[in-house]
């Protein structure tokens, strides 16, 4: 700006002022059509037919702007005179329009980037035809461009590689075929920035819609596999100088590949991964009948039950018998015997992957199981789940069957003893011992394990248990039909006094209990005694005649039986 | 009017905003002092309406001044000067000025004192409004970072923001209240009604008579047909208010400005939107460039999507583990398009009036779609096209200019008319704001309306343009985004019109608007000084780079 502070009014570079035939302020970009490209004039000429879209000089101070946004995107059929592009100059944003009819093919430098005055920010095709051929210019102009930093910028997330296109030409407005997919509208822009065809990505939102999570979740999984597409793609009419760089061994650089620095989440997983390396692993599969299994789920899924609670549980109930399987080994020397069997199951969320945990799996019932686990999943999404809600796994579940897939390898996350990896179940010809074939539900398990303490015979007879569990499933469906010594929490609405009075009244008559605590404002009741907590809970909702929400169960025994009192423990997180 | 609302199928249709720039076609019986420019700005049509009684000339003794009356009934005296019926904010601004007028003043509410407005309206809205200002501004780690601060894990908490907007629409209610009773107001409880001609009825049975009255009676949320509302899942402005629950993704019917803010609200508060918008784009009764600037600035870069030229026919709320479910039609061909399922769906369609059981009948009155007919004055006109005497509508329900200020205006204007002043109050003088981050506002013309305008009046017209980029201010608070347009006449450099959207834009405009109500012209304007650094220097620089060519007053050394 100028010298003196108080004279620091921007001086009227621009002529905002104007006449009304004047009135709209757009600029039109010069657009020869482009005989060569700016830096690689002996590598290829181009057809007369694509246009550079150049950054326009929209002041004569100017000399570099930056792309506020495009308003047109790639594919876009453009006609002469529409707003293409909007350029922030050091005074203002304008719109610069189109002089040609054509299509817009790529785009060179994104939004949010800047490129100095007369350097190509897009290119115009002029028949669908050509676009790959631009698309291939702009691959290799994005590379090689000073104009286009994208890759060694660090911290604005770079739109995937304009390359990486899948030719998303006309595509992405048919929504209505057979299949209703529901998107938000975040979720439609992610899509769109990452490049994503939102009529693939799996919906985990309410309704089965698809939220910019799942986008990111399919962003995150497709880099590797589209930047092949890719390679391949863009191989056609290769820039001379990007074919060697192909067969190089070292991690070459592919023209127009995002680099996506790691959240925090990823750079976990990472080390997590490069840890696990110094533990000498084995594995060991098992195949399991679920017909028995599949008649259960549809039989509790009206309950809330999901099948990670029923295969949680089910781990849980064999690791009981089999107490190694679920140790760890922490030095080198010893075995670790967990006091508690802690589930963890993987899930992906975020475009990361995340273990929540389900503490004491053994002892909750199969819906307490369910409902622990609904809690943890919004809270893992919400990103609210406390350390030790993720980090407390003494045996991780990780289930891929729902996509399909029928048997895969886990790797053993460090501090634990084993992993299961869970397939698809599908229907597969079973000989029985008689040699009599039929048709059966089948699924592959596959557990990896520290081999430092847990054997192959171990492993073995735990998948035993395991499928027999399985295979006679019965046995998960079981509520805790035994009284513990336990404090419970309670969530139950108590919106008046009259209520409360009740509720102490029905707790006082319930000998089992032995200690009280009611917490009006918290709509929270906390419990101690020797009691089934199922029992309790049901009880109360019959006498009270409203909902009550098992939050927490803590068994008492040890310090219970040593203190003669239980403690109401405070600091629930709920 | 009439025209402007008819090309604005669903979302102006009633919308009490977008039809500010209507041009008073009205007629002007008596030649009067109008303000400044106005001679030349408005139309002057001949007259439509005859006046009844010779009720315009005022003695100044305005209890004999009633006999003129209807019928020519014999002198009586009245309960009171003026009863209000309607204590909104149009209410309370009239009745605030009667007392400065002397007169003894009644005002009847069946509500609560306020009216929308105040609480369920514009106040709580601000409050809404500046706690999604502040999230938005604290959830930008870009731009925080370029002022060197940091913040971590902004958050808020539902229920203190609603009980934060809940209070703000108390504490302001109970101001209102105590300001006229303080005053000596007389606030009567009760529906009411007009049994006659200056003769009122409030409560069950009570009657009183006034000299004059003026209908206040404001307006409701407007719900199109087909549309199920139930104040859970699908709401009008009512309950969204009460901001009793965010859902992750709600749809807004109607882009105007009740849409709009409520989109930024819940979009700053996490929620993702989906406008649904009848006609061909959105944000239908601003100026093109500002709605372009606006559609990049407030909806391109948020989690917002929006179908235009499309009627929301069908509504279902949620129910039975269904999500809300929205029929869409097309605007023209009535074909079905699409179905949405969504959270919430929030009816910002516009406002209809509120003027059932007024009575009117028993005046000959007939609403237009329920609105009051009224002439320039405010003077109420019946079904035979003749004004009924000492009987006044104002506001949302006359359907002028459906603003609170502007009803509050209208207010004013009534009582300098009945305490013997004539008044006629220019709407195009009227500034409106939207106040979205950052805010819009406008006032007077916008540019089609000016270029037609100039086009059936044979002159010319010019704009100039200034952004925010070029403000130290702005630049200051890292807020550069926005743009300050003037829309004038270079022969005489009268203000037609002015659009800003920027850093506290809704304050800025009313230098213009000022300066439009007083027929300031720009070749003056030039020269008056603005502190430095202010935001109001994006005014200066509009002004100063106006080009008017008629002779520059020389500036007078003071």
């Amino acid at each position: 700006m100028s010298s003196s502070l108080l004279q620091s009014r921007a001086p009227p570079a621009l002529s905002f002022s104007s006449s009304i035939a004047a009135a709209n302020t757009q600029w039109r970009f010069t657009s020869a059509p482009a005989v060569t490209f700016t830096r690689r004039t002996k590598n290829y000429t181009v057809h007369a037919k694509i246009r550079e879209i150049f950054m326009p000089a929209l002041s004569s101070t100017m000399t570099e702007g930056k792309i506020v946004s495009w308003i047109k995107s790639e594919g876009d059929v453009l006609s002469k005179g529409e707003s293409v592009v909007v350029v922030e100059s050091d005074k203002a944003d304008m719109d610069v329009e189109t002089f040609y009819d054509g299509i817009l093919a790529a785009i060179v430098v994104p939004e949010g980037e800047s490129a100095p005055v007369g350097a190509p920010i897009g290119l115009l095709a002029e028949t669908e035809a050509e676009i790959e051929e631009a698309k291939a210019k702009a691959a290799g102009a994005g590379s090689s461009a000073p104009a286009a930093p994208a890759a060694s910028a660090p911290s604005p997330p770079p739109p995937a590689p304009v390359a990486a296109t899948p030719t998303p030409v006309a595509a992405p407005v048919a929504a209505d075929g057979p299949r209703k997919i529901v998107s938000t509208p975040f979720a439609k822009k992610l899509a769109k920035q990452h490049k994503v065809d939102i009529n693939k990505v799996v919906g985990t939102g309410p309704f089965g819609r698809i939220t910019p999570a799942d986008v990111e979740a399919a962003a995150g999984i497709k880099p590797a596999k589209s930047s092949a597409v890719t390679a391949t793609a863009t191989a056609p009419p290769p820039p001379s100088a990007a074919a060697p760089a192909k067969s190089s061994p070292t991690f070459a650089e592919i023209p127009g590949a995002t680099i996506v620095p790691f959240t925090t989440m990823q750079a976990a997983v990472s080390k997590n991964m490069i840890e696990s390396l110094s533990v000498p692993t084995f594995r060991v599969g098992y195949p399991i009948l679920t017909d028995a299994l599949d008649a259960l789920y549809e039989k509790v899924k009206p309950k809330g039950v999901t099948m990670t609670a029923l295969l949680a549980k089910a781990a849980a109930m064999a690791l009981v018998q089999h107490p190694v399987v679920n140790a760890s080994c922490k030095d080198g020397k010893s075995f670790t015997y967990n006091s508690s069997i802690n589930i963890a199951v993987a899930v992906a969320i975020n475009g990361g992957l995340i273990t929540p945990v389900l503490q004491d799996a053994d002892k909750l019932d199969l819906y307490l199981l369910s409902q622990k686990w609904k809690e943890l999943v919004e809270k893992a999404r919400s990103k609210q789940l406390q350390p030790h809600e993720y980090n407390s796994g003494t045996f991780t579940l990780s289930n891929l069957g729902m996509f399909g897939v029928d048997r895969f390898d886990a790797i053993l996350p460090p501090g634990q003893g084993a992993i299961m990896a869970v397939g698809a179940s599908k229907p597969t010809a079973v000989a029985d011992k008689d040699g009599y074939f039929s048709v059966k539900s089948q699924m592959l398990v596959n557990v990896t394990a520290d081999h430092r303490i847990v054997y192959g015979a171990d492993l073995a007879a735990f998948l035993k248990t395991f499928a027999k569990i399985l295979q006679e499933p019965d046995i998960l469906t079981i509520k805790l039909n035994y009284a513990i010594v336990c404090c419970m929490v309670m969530r139950i609405n108590l919106d008046c006094n009259s209520c409360c009075r009740k509720m102490r009244r029905n707790i006082l008559n319930m000998k089992e209990i032995e200690k009280h605590l009611i917490e009006k404002q918290q709509n929270r009741v906390s419990i101690c005694g020797r009691f089934k907590p199922s029992d309790v809970a049901i009880k109360l909702r019959k006498k009270m005649n409203r909902r009550v929400e098992i939050l927490e169960i803590e068994e008492m025994t040890t310090h219970y039986e040593a203190q003669q009192e239980p403690q109401i423990i405070n600091h629930y997180k709920y | 009017m009439h025209s402007l609302i008819s090309a604005s199928p669903i979302s102006s249709l009633f919308e009490p905003y977008a039809s500010h720039t209507a041009l008073p076609s009205s007629p002007a019986p008596f030649s009067l002092r109008f303000c400044g420019l106005r001679r030349e700005v408005l139309q002057l049509s001949q007259p439509k309406y005859r006046v009844v009684s010779g009720s315009l000339k005022k003695t100044g003794n305005y209890v004999t001044a009633a006999s003129s009356g209807s019928n020519g009934s014999p002198l009586k005296s009245f309960d009171y000067d003026l009863v209000i019926i309607g204590a909104g904010v149009g209410g309370h601004g009239a009745a605030l000025h009667a007392v400065e007028k002397g007169l003894k003043t009644a005002i009847i509410e069946g509500d609560v004192i306020g009216g929308t407005c105040v609480n369920r309206g514009c106040v709580p809205s601000k409050a809404l409004l500046a706690v999604s200002g502040r999230m938005r501004e604290l959830q930008d780690e870009h731009h925080m970072k370029a002022l060197g601060i940091q913040v971590s894990g902004a958050g808020y908490n539902r229920q203190a923001v609603a009980d934060h907007a809940s209070n703000l629409a108390s504490k302001i209610r109970n101001n209102l209240t105590n300001s006229l009773t303080a005053l000596g107001v007389d606030i009567l409880t009760g529906f009411g009604s007009i049994l006659g001609p200056q003769k009122v009825k409030y409560g069950k049975d009570n009657v009183i008579t006034a000299k004059d009255i003026i209908i206040a009676t404001g307006s409701v949320p407007f719900v199109p047909k087909g549309i199920e509302v139930d104040g859970k899942t699908v709401v009008t402005s009512d309950h969204a208010l009460k901001l009793e629950f965010v859902p992750e993704w709600i749809a807004i019917v109607g882009s105007g400005y009740i849409g709009l803010e409520f989109s930024d609200v819940y979009t700053a508060l996490g929620s993702e939107v989906t406008f649904i918008e009848a006609l061909d784009q959105l944000m239908p009764g601003f100026d093109p460039e500002i709605g372009k600037l606006a559609q990049r600035v407030l909806i391109n870069p948020r989690k917002i999507d929006y179908h235009t030229g499309v009627f929301a026919s069908k509504i279902t709320p949620a129910k039975n583990g269904k999500p809300v479910i929205i029929e869409l039609i097309d605007a023209k061909t009535k074909e079905q398009k699409e179905t949405l399922e969504i959270d919430a769906a929030l009816i910002a369609t516009g406002r209809a009036p509120f003027t059932k059981g007024l009575g009117l009948e028993n005046i000959n009155v007939e609403t237009q779609r329920g609105f009051v007919p009224v002439d320039e004055r405010m003077r109420v006109i019946d079904a035979k096209g003749n004004l009924v005497p000492h009987l006044y509508c104002i506001g949302d329900a006359n359907g002028k200019l459906m603003l609170a200020h502007a009803a509050s205006a209208q207010g004013i204007s009534v009582v300098e008319q009945v305490s013997g002043k004539d008044h006629v109050l220019n709407h195009l003088s009227v500034p409106a704001a939207c106040f979205t981050h950052p805010e819009i506002s406008m006032v007077g013309l916008t540019e089609p309306q000016a270029k037609e305008k100039a086009k059936k009046e044979k002159f010319k017209i010019s704009v100039a343009k200034t952004s925010f980029k070029a403000n130290t201010k702005a630049l200051a608070e890292n807020e550069g985004e926005g743009l300050a347009k003037l829309i004038y006449r270079p022969d005489t450099g009268e203000i037609l019109g002015v659009h800003i959207l920027g850093l506290h834009a809704a304050d800025l405009i009313h230098e213009a608007s000022n300066a439009m109500a007083l027929g300031m012209r720009i070749q003056d304007l030039k020269f008056a000084v603005h502190a430095h650094p202010t935001l109001s220097e994006v005014l200066d620089e509009l002004f100063k780079s106006a080009q008017v060519n008629v002779e520059e007053r020389k500036p007078v050394a003071v």
